[in-house]
């Protein structure tokens, strides 16, 4: 279970994230929404150990990861993907699984061996295929179309058996279509893996079809958490950010 | 365990048969190439020769070396140059005033080079890019002023006169220049062998990964300050050996051996080369010095001549040679961004 508790981080005198406290279960699935500068990335930032918050608790299964390093909050089971696909442009994507499964099992500093190394080839097959990368294996990530270096992105950080799993924006960029076809790959992943997933997401139709659970965001506090139906309903989220249409539920 | 790990099994297999088989090619191969080498002299006579492969030598585990940075790492060292200089001085110094074997003044020389290193390493891993390059370049400097200035104990900028003592060992004596000449070859080979290995093991993708993007390394659990830190020092313990073998060399050391030209030639030589493979900088190392050797010969503007071909590798083909061949190479092959 993650639990963040009283985590505030300040920037001159904007307050990005304002004593947000929230639990997120295990297994959930839920979307972070909020209007531009509410500081959803902040906080994805703020769990992954990319700012160091200025008070608060991030609790991993009871144990405080707030103001660790990325590598040790990686370790400890709470993955990312980023807004925009962070990648490695000259290696081919059975490579950039290796080498991340290396990574994941304390082998990146071996001198000794040859890459790859033997017990990780499963990891990153079965990694591969959940994102429907297998065929692509050879290709350098720098030429795989927009959408694959997203997948390849969101792969990288599943190919580390995370408990928790933070996808900001995984839509970003994407067409229509692109976007449906992503987002039912983030669901079908959340299915079959059992793990937590928490995403940030714009597309109102898709966060209302496919999360559960709802966060809403706004100038660094939280405005509102629950159902999509209780969320849709909120008059402060409304008039924030949702504005009537979804309130009247037209285009769910 | 979660249900990824549970449906996949993460057993440890053994080394796949495959990867042995690989370095032990690469193994064969580096006998086969010092075997070659060291049969060079009874097939042609000329010292010049002996002299050229010698200082290949040097030249080429220095630069090769250099590309551990700034190819594999993406850092880009404008000081790499001070290990050289630091081998040739260790082990000259350890020879001149200790008396120690040569193998003791080796093994001691690359001591003091790791200290060096780790604590040179340690200050200039955490920056990035242009201040990783410059603070690298103030410390070569700093290096070269030490040695200026100590007069006492360096020669200051006469170099290490009187010659270095080179005593027999093992029945290898190094002022005979056959003897200089195949020890050369194999710690020219040796060294490319240990340095093709860090560059092919998992550490060695663990570089690659850095120098495409660090961030990214460091949320898949790399810590990229140890892992910089770690090339810095096995970088510059190549280096220093190449150092070291200019000393047995020239048997002196002078402060052009630390000065930031030599951290210069050895960018020259991987522009030369190429960055993208491994025996680029070898390549650019052969090419550089016959460049330099025939150029000095004809003209006093050698300067000019090196500037135009220089300009030539960057603007013309926009990388190294070793790079245009592989990549014009794997173009006929393939002719797509397919990987094998």
């Amino acid at each position: 279970m993650l639990e963040i508790r009283s985590l505030s981080k300040s920037f001159g005198g904007v307050k990005a994230t304002d004593n947000v406290t929230l639990d997120f279960t295990d297994g959930s699935l839920t979307a972070v929404i909020g209007p531009n500068g509410a500081g959803k990335s902040t906080f994805f930032n703020l769990i992954t150990g990319a700012l160091k918050p200025d008070a608060g608790q991030i609790l991993l299964n009871g144990l405080d990861l707030a103001g660790r390093t990325p590598p040790e909050i990686v370790r400890h089971g709470i993955g990312r993907a980023f807004q925009v696909a962070s990648i490695f442009p000259s290696l081919t994507v059975q490579e950039t699984m290796l080498a991340a499964v290396c990574a994941d099992q304390r082998k990146a500093s071996v001198l000794h061996r040859r890459f790859p190394l033997a017990e990780t080839r499963d990891r990153a097959e079965h990694a591969m295929e959940l994102l429907g990368l297998a065929s692509k294996r050879n290709r350098t990530a720098a030429t795989l179309s927009h959408g694959d270096q997203k997948l390849l992105d969101i792969a990288l950080a599943l190919v580390l058996d995370p408990k928790v799993l933070l996808l900001d924006e995984p839509t970003a960029g994407m067409g229509t279509e692109e976007r449906w076809r992503m987002i039912e790959k983030v669901r079908e992943l959340w299915e079959t893996q059992k793990i937590t997933v928490v995403f940030i997401e714009h597309d109102m139709d898709i966060v209302f079809k496919i999360a559960p659970e709802i966060v809403v965001l706004c100038y660094g506090r939280i405005l509102a958490t629950g159902k999509p139906d209780a969320i849709r309903r909120n008059e402060a989220v409304i008039e924030a950010y949702l504005g009537t249409e979804h309130h009247a539920g037209i285009t769910v | 365990m979660t249900e990824l790990q549970a449906e996949q099994g993460v057993q440890a297999l053994e080394v796949p048969h495959e990867a042995k088989t690989r370095r032990n090619r690469d193994a064969l191969i580096a006998l086969a190439v010092f075997v070659v080498l060291a049969l060079l002299p009874t097939v042609f006579s000329s010292k010049l020769l002996l002299d050229f492969v010698i200082r290949c030598a040097a030249y080429g585990l220095f630069a090769t070396s250099l590309n551990l940075l700034v190819g594999y790492t993406g850092l880009i060292s404008f000081g790499h140059g001070m290990f050289f200089g630091l081998g040739a001085y260790g082990f000259g110094l350890m020879m001149q005033k200790t008396g120690v074997p040569v193998p003791v003044a080796f093994v001691a020389t690359l001591g003091i080079t790791f200290a060096v290193a780790l604590v040179i390493g340690a200050i200039c891993v955490r920056l990035k890019e242009i201040y990783f390059a410059f603070v690298t370049l103030a410390f070569q400097m700093l290096i070269h002023s030490t040695i200026l200035s100590w007069v006492s104990l360096t020669g200051g900028d006469q170099g290490l006169r009187g010659g270095i003592p080179r005593p027999p060992f093992l029945g290898i004596d190094l002022s005979n220049q056959l003897h200089l000449y195949v020890a050369s070859c194999a710690l020219l080979v040796i060294g490319l062998f240990l340095m093709h290995q860090i560059a092919q093991s998992p550490f060695g993708y663990t570089l690659r990964m850095i120098r495409d993007n660090a961030t990214r390394a460091s949320f898949i659990g790399i810590d990229v300050w140890r892992a910089k830190l770690t090339i810095f020092v096995l970088a510059a313990l190549f280096a220093s050996t190449g150092g070291i073998i200019m000393a047995l060399f020239v048997s002196g050391a002078y402060p052009e051996f630390a000065y930031w030209t030599i951290s210069g030639e050895g960018i020259f030589i991987n522009m030369l080369g190429g960055v993208t493979t491994f025996l680029g900088p070898m390549v650019g190392t052969v090419l550089l010095l016959i460049l330099n050797d025939t150029v000095t010969r004809l003209t006093d503007y050698h300067g000019l001549v090196l500037g135009i071909v220089i300009l030539f590798f960057a603007i013309g083909l926009r990388k190294g040679l070793m790079d245009f061949v592989v990549e014009w190479y794997a173009q006929r092959r393939s002719g797509g961004g397919e990987r094998g």
